[in-house]
Parts: C-alpha cells; structure tokens; sequence
C-alpha cells in the first residue's frame, strides 16, 4: 500500500508540476514522437531557438497530423514540424494551415520547391541499404535487384502503416508505371516479411535477418558518424530514388502569429541547417553540400530524383498499394 | 445492497470506458463508412489466425499444466514464474527475440544447417500461430495449473484409495477442470490476437496476414477515415463479444468442493516421469531460448542506458502499480459471468479507437498532454481485467459455491466474510492477477500517441523512441531493463500470493 502511495504521490504531483506558469512567451509546437528523444533533434532545437527567442518553445510529441485534425481549430499548436509529403493533401485541405511567408531561394533540394505552406528542413531518399562484409556486391540498379537471384534477402515497410513503405510503393510506381505490379512479382520471393513501420526492419537488419532494408539514402551517415562503422551502403540505382522530404507549418489560428514566424525562419537558418544534419540524420534543406558534416559528404547519393506531387501521388496511391498486395498475397 | 451497488459502479464504469471511446469516434465520423473487399478478407484472416492460435495454447497447455501439476523438481517454481515472461514482453522486442531463434539466420536454422537440414521459413500463418503461442501458451498453462492446484488433495487421495486407473482419473478429476477452464482461457486468449497487428504482419510475412486492427491503424493514422476506423472497431467488439458469449456459455461445471488446503505430495506423479520431464523441457526450450536471445541483445546495451530511461523506468513502475491497485479494486465487485463478459469487449476495443476516442472524451475537460501518465494507468488496469477476471472468478465462484451456506448459516456480515474467507482463499489468484496486471502495465503501449507527455515518458515507449534514432543496442538494453522490472513485479506478487504454500 505504501509503494501504491507513493506512486500515486509521484503521478500527483507530477501532473502539477507543469502547471507552474512561465513568464516568457509559450511557442507550442507538435512533433512525432521521436523527435523529443535525448537522441532526436528535439532537444537541440529547443536550446538552438531558445538562445535567440527569449520564449519558452515546448514540444508535444505524439501523433501530428492526427492530433491536429481531431483538435480543429481549438488546437494548441503554433507550429508542428516532422510532416511528410503523403499527409501534405489532407492538412492542407482542413484549411487549419497559414502560409510560412519564407524566401524559399536559399533551399538546396535537388528539386524545385514552391509550396507556400509547407516549409522543408530536411531531406533524403528512399534507399536499400546493406553492408558491405555480407553482401560484397549489391545489384547496381532496380532492374538488377528486380533480377537478383532469391535467396537475396529483403525486409521492407508496410505501405499501410509506414511513410517509408508508402514512398517505397511510390517509388516502384514511378520506376515501373504500369508494369509496377509485375515488378513487385518479381520482388516478392526475395522479400522475407514485411514490418509495420521503419524501427522493426531496420532492427531485423542489423540482427542479420536481411541482406537488404528499405531505408534511407542518408541511413549510412549514421553509422559513419556516430559509430565509425563504414560497411553499411546505399544501393544506387539509375532509375532514380524517391524523394522524402520533413516539412514544418505553421497552424492559421495560432495566437503566437510573430514566434511562429520566427521559428519557421529559424528552421532555414544557418544554425538549424547545420545541427539537422546529425540531429535527424537527414541532408539539411538549405545548406550546401561543402557545409554538409564529413560523413554526409561521403555519402553516395542518386542522380536522378523521383516524386510526385501530391495530387499525383493521391490520384496512384490507392493503385499503387494494391498492385503491391496482390503481388504480395500470391 | 452494499456489494451489488459497488458491483454495478463498477461494471458501469468498464461500460463507460469501454463503449465510449466507441461512442465518441462514431458521432466525430459522422456515422459509420461501408467495409470494403479487402476488410472482409481482413476479418477473416482475423479470425483464422486468432482461432489457431487460441485453440494450439490451450491444448499445448494441458499436458504442460498436468506435467507442472503433479512433478516436484528443483526450481520448479522459478520455472512457472519464468514461463510468464513471455506474456510481458512489449511486441517489438518479443519479435526480435523470436525471430533470433526461429528466423532465416536464426539459431534453429544455423543448428540444422549445421546438420545438414534444409532450412525453415518461419514466415506464414503458422508463424503467426507460433508468436502467439510463445505470448499466451504459459497464460493458459497458468490458469490450468491454478485451478489444479486448487484440487483438494482429499479428491486426489479418494482416487488413490479407489484405485482409479488413468481413464477413470481423468474423466473424473482431469475432464471436470479442463472443461471448466479452457473455454474461458480460449476465448481470453482468441480475444488478445484478434487485436494482434505487428506481430501478425511480421511473422506472417506480408500483406497475407493483413488483421483488422492494421485496417483500423490504416484507416486511422493515414486516411484519418474515422468513419471506417469505427465500423472495423465494432466488427472488432462484435468478434469479442461473441467469442465471449460463446465461451461462457460452454464452460460449464463446478469446483471440487472444500478441502483443508493442505498441500501434501502427489501419488499420480510415479510412472508419469520420462513424459512429462519431456513436455516440460519442450516447453522450457520454446519459451525461454527466444527470452535468453532478448537478454543476450540486451545486455551490451545495459551500461549505455542513459538517465532519460531511467527515468522513463520510474514512471513505468508507478504507472504499473497505479494500474494494478486500480485493477483489483475493479475486479473484485466484478467477478461474476456478466463482469468477465464485459470486460473481454473491453480488450477487443483496438486501442487506436480506445485511445482516439478517450481523447475525444477528455479534450474539452483536461488538457490531454497532462494526462497522459494518468489515462495510461487507467487504460493499463482496464486492459489487464480480463486476465484479472479470469483467474479470479472461478476461484471466487467456487468459493460462494464451497462456503455459502457457512456463511448464511453464521449470518457473518459483508466485510466479515471478505475479511476471513474471501480474502485469505483467494490469496493465490489474488497474487497471480496482480503479478500479471503489473507486469502487463509496464510493458503496455496502449494509448499513448495521442497522449504522449514530452517530459513524462513510459519505458516501452522510450525503447520506441530509441530505435526510431538508430539506437538500436541502448535500444535493446531498454528492453532488457524493461523485461527484468516486469519480471520482477511479477514475481514480487505472484510470490506473495503464494507465501504460505510450498507450491
């Protein structure tokens, strides 16, 4: 009983202790759960915008876009940061958005970026990565890894409940058009099971249950980084990669209109650009390559650059997936 | 009366709970969207696997049960608290860990490689019925060898001076518990995996094991369709009520009446030993390789864990024993057919529409973000009643059943008969429901992505966290720390419940 008094004590009082008002001005803003890790960029951008606001930036993690919808237009979010482009369509469409006002001229993605709301911090591709001890040599395109003989062994996301698995689909479908189907076919023995989302395969990957993991061109930053570790690669393929791309805006009903915008012009400032890289292990949005840290320059990264739009990618999803579960279910 | 008041406060609130959140997401949908082709099919996946996998536990659990019931070895009861283990890992770890065994580059395939075997493909339906065994076989085992143990050993005796052959002791002591314990447990367990998602999809290998909860999780998160998200809820919540409904209704029969509680040795036990020394081994193998491979990730990752998952550590254990106090103190007044009915709807709720649908419900009053720490208990203790019920229930019917007409004929009064029968003959499943509701809360998800507290993080929800940044190994040391800490609530309770016996 005692320990019970105590726990709920802590519960108690823990649900005070934010109650306890500050002084400086509150900018709220939303974030996927990872971000607010001691690992994820959270904490860094906190401590970054901070330094020049004189405001209390709070993060609340969870699920975004959700949260947001289901709040409407009595949400407490200012700014939320970490959507992607498959959700772009719905949150611009519930109207709950303002325009970012930002000069988009100092972006450095390998595409043309003119959306007026949804602002880019950071950037990468879809990827198959492996390491190089166990597989010397990686197909050299997607007709090749299409062709590779069956016991190469690949682990990818669930389109259903993934971004990366949603992109990877896209990123067939873009590859194949209407031949996508086929090409799943022929992908499908190689596949050795299919995750709910990103955290799952590449953990099956690094145990050694895969060759290949659907991830991200920006993937072996990290290894290099931050564990010195130089056998893990992307596969290139000429065909190109699908651009994922991280995106912040601004909430139209926010009552921090002037911390909103500054906070958006922070996130294409020097200072942000230059942490995101190892703080989200991601290519910064605006920074060129030579600000890049060491191991992001040594990346190998693709040519060509495939995405749709999103009412291109609204119009194919649903075809899309379906081609890719029919291929799947056989 | 006192007690039917307390009983219907109770049930009102698990109706509440459970068919609010339902409630809200409808009237936020707009009413209910049409399933599609694909749903159907989902369903029905639903239901196959969720049937296999409830009906292999409870058969594979009774010759384990009979074998643990009537041998007495050395660490025999750290074994029965360790085959719980299973049962409290958080899905993304238990997946690992089997897959570490039972994967292409598993030890099982590297073991018949080395001999030369060809290699198996774990990834199917019956690796999804293999998951779901390794989760919910030792619960089965439990809650058979609970009710064996509470056998009066008169009954075991009389068979012994009757000279009852193998046939006539098991129709006359074996068949009685079987039946009155398996159509519960099954329907327990058929409910757990018809709210199966990640683990069906992985083990399953793909889209071919698509379950209804990945459609409400798509239907949710994706399309924010609520309108779909709810119809699949209450196809969800039907399945669990008819389960339910139907397992009740079989299950049948009565206790073996008083005894004196003694615990004296077994006679069946001669002539049984090479049998059940095997069955025990099996099962030792299957479930405690896939837990060595968890701690063996585990342990690299321990001295790195870092001061955010300590503390992430701390809340869990609050959040589990809020949850487990507020778990017993619902089961109680509800341990009666209707309560356990009730309360298996309540665990076929997905938990994306419970945890939408709660947020729905606070929203207007409390900021939801400050509750998080408080709805996780809550929900943590909802989903745990089931399990809580189920091994209560038949202990405390029996008891009504065994003591009754003492009571009546004494007139003792409500909290007299709480106090010096119900309470010190229902010390044993009192203990086991609270080891597994701890255990359970800290390993449980549940709602919290719509009420994540940026500051108050839950430890599974940190391990989460960590592999979405890459760090795999702290990671997987998080794990470990996590399946020692239930294990150890679990053990704590679970033991205290059974203090005073030598079983």
């Amino acid at each position: 009983m005692k320990a019970f008094n105590l726990a709920a004590g802590t519960l108690v009082a823990g649900m005070f202790a934010t109650a306890s008002a500050a002084e400086a001005p509150v900018l709220t803003v939303y974030a996927p759960d990872y971000f607010v890790s001691e690992w994820g960029p959270g904490p860094k951008i906190e401590e970054l915008f901070e330094a020049r606001c004189e405001c209390d930036l709070q993060f609340k993690p969870g699920d975004l876009l959700p949260r947001v919808l289901l709040e409407g237009d009595r949400t407490e979010a200012d700014v939320v940061i970490g959507l992607n482009t498959d959700v772009t369509k719905k949150a611009r469409e519930s109207g709950l958005f303002g325009p970012h006002r930002q000069d988009l001229s100092t972006l450095t993605l390998p595409l043309d970026w003119t959306d007026d709301t949804f602002l880019p911090f950071n950037y990468g591709h879809t990827a198959f990565i492996y390491n190089t001890e166990k597989l010397a040599e990686a197909p050299a395109s997607f007709d090749a890894l299409l062709d590779a003989p069956d016991d190469l062994r690949l682990v990818i996301q669930d389109p259903r409940s993934s971004i990366s698995g949603l992109a990877l689909v896209l990123w067939v479908q873009s590859v194949y058009g209407d031949e996508a189907q086929a090409a799943w076919e022929k992908l499908a023995p190689k596949i050795v099971t299919v995750t709910r989302g990103w955290s799952e395969s590449y953990g099956l990957f690094t145990d050694g249950e895969a060759d290949m993991v659907l991830s991200y061109t920006t993937s072996p930053a990290y290894h290099i980084i931050a564990e010195e570790d130089l056998t893990k690669k992307a596969a290139i393929f000429p065909e190109g990669h699908y651009f994922m791309v991280e995106l912040a805006a601004k909430l139209a009903g926010t009552d921090q209109p002037e911390l909103a915008d500054e906070f958006l012009s922070f996130i294409l400032s020097t200072d942000f650009q230059s942490m995101i890289a190892t703080g989200n292990w991601s290519i910064p949005a605006a920074l060129d390559k030579s600000g890049w840290p060491e191991g992001f320059q040594q990346l190998d990264l693709p040519e060509k650059v495939l995405f749709y739009s999103e009412d291109e990618a609204a119009a194919l999803r649903d075809e899309a997936i379906e081609a890719w579960r029919r291929a799947l279910s056989q | 009366m006192a007690p039917r008041v307390v009983a219907i406060i109770a049930g009102l609130a698990l109706a509440l709970l459970t068919l609010g959140p339902v409630a809200a997401v409808l009237a936020r949908a707009n009413g209910l969207a049409a399933l599609g082709a694909g749903d159907y099919q989902a369903i029905r996946f639903t239901l196959w696997q969720a049937f296999l996998s409830a009906g292999t536990s409870v058969l594979l659990a009774v010759p384990l049960a009979r074998a643990l019931a009537r041998q007495n070895f050395r660490g025999r009861g750290l074994l029965i608290s360790l085959l719980g283990a299973p049962f409290i890992l958080p899905v993304i770890v238990a997946i690992l860990g089997l897959l570490a065994v039972f994967g292409q580059s598993g030890i099982l395939n590297q073991l018949l490689g080395a001999i030369g075997l060809p290699k198996l493909d774990v990834y199917g339906l019956h690796g999804v019925v293999l998951a779901h065994v390794f989760f919910n076989l030792p619960l089965a085992t439990r809650m058979l060898l609970q009710a064996w143990l509470a056998i009066p050993d008169e009954r075991f005796r009389l068979a012994a001076s009757l000279g009852l052959g193998r046939w006539a002791y098991f129709i006359v002591l074996e068949w009685p518990l079987v039946v009155r314990i398996l159509p519960g447990a099954f329907a327990i367990i058929f409910v757990i995996c018809l709210t199966s998602f990640a683990v069906a999809l992985t083990l399953g290998g793909g889209p071919r094991a698509t379950t209804v909860e990945l459609a409400i999780y798509q239907a949710m998160r994706f399309d924010f369709d609520l309108g779909r998200a709810a119809a699949l809820g209450l196809v969800q919540l039907a399945l669990g009520l008819g389960a339910g409904v139907a397992a009740l209704r079989v299950s049948l029969g009565q206790g073996f009446g008083i005894g004196r509680g003694r615990v004296v040795p077994r006679w069946d036990s001669r002539g049984r030993k090479a049998l059940d020394t095997l069955v025990i081994l099996a099962a030792a193998a299957f479930l405690l390789v896939p837990l060595g491979m968890v701690i063996l990730r585990g342990l690299p990752g321990l001295p790195m864990l870092s001061g955010g998952t300590l503390q992430a550590a701390l809340h869990s254990i609050g959040v589990a024993l809020v949850s487990t106090a507020l778990c017993l103190l619902w089961a109680l007044p509800l341990a009666t057919r209707r309560g356990e009915l009730l309360s298996l709807c309540a665990i076929s709720v997905s938990s994306l529409v419970l945890g939408t649908g709660l947020f729905l419900m606070l929203r207007p009053f409390v900021n939801p973000f400050v509750m998080a720490l408080p709805v996780t208990a809550l929900v943590n203790a909802l989903m745990a009643l089931p399990f809580a019920l189920r091994i209560l229930r038949p202990e405390a019917e029996a008891l009504t059943q065994d003591f009754g007409r003492l009571r009546a004929t004494l007139r003792m009064t409500p909290l007299a008969w709480f106090r010096l029968v119900y309470l010190p003959r229902l010390r044993r499943p009192l203990g086991f429901a609270a080891g597994l509701t701890a255990a359970l809360a800290m390993g449980d998800l549940g709602v919290i992505a719509l009420f994540a507290d940026p500051d108050r993080t839950t430890l599974p929800l940190q391990v989460y966290r960590l592999m979405g940044s890459y760090q795999m190994k702290e990671a997987a040391g998080a794990a470990l720390l996590l399946l020692m800490l239930s294990f150890a609530l679990f053990w704590i309770f679970d033991r205290g419940g059974r203090a005073n016996a030598t079983s």
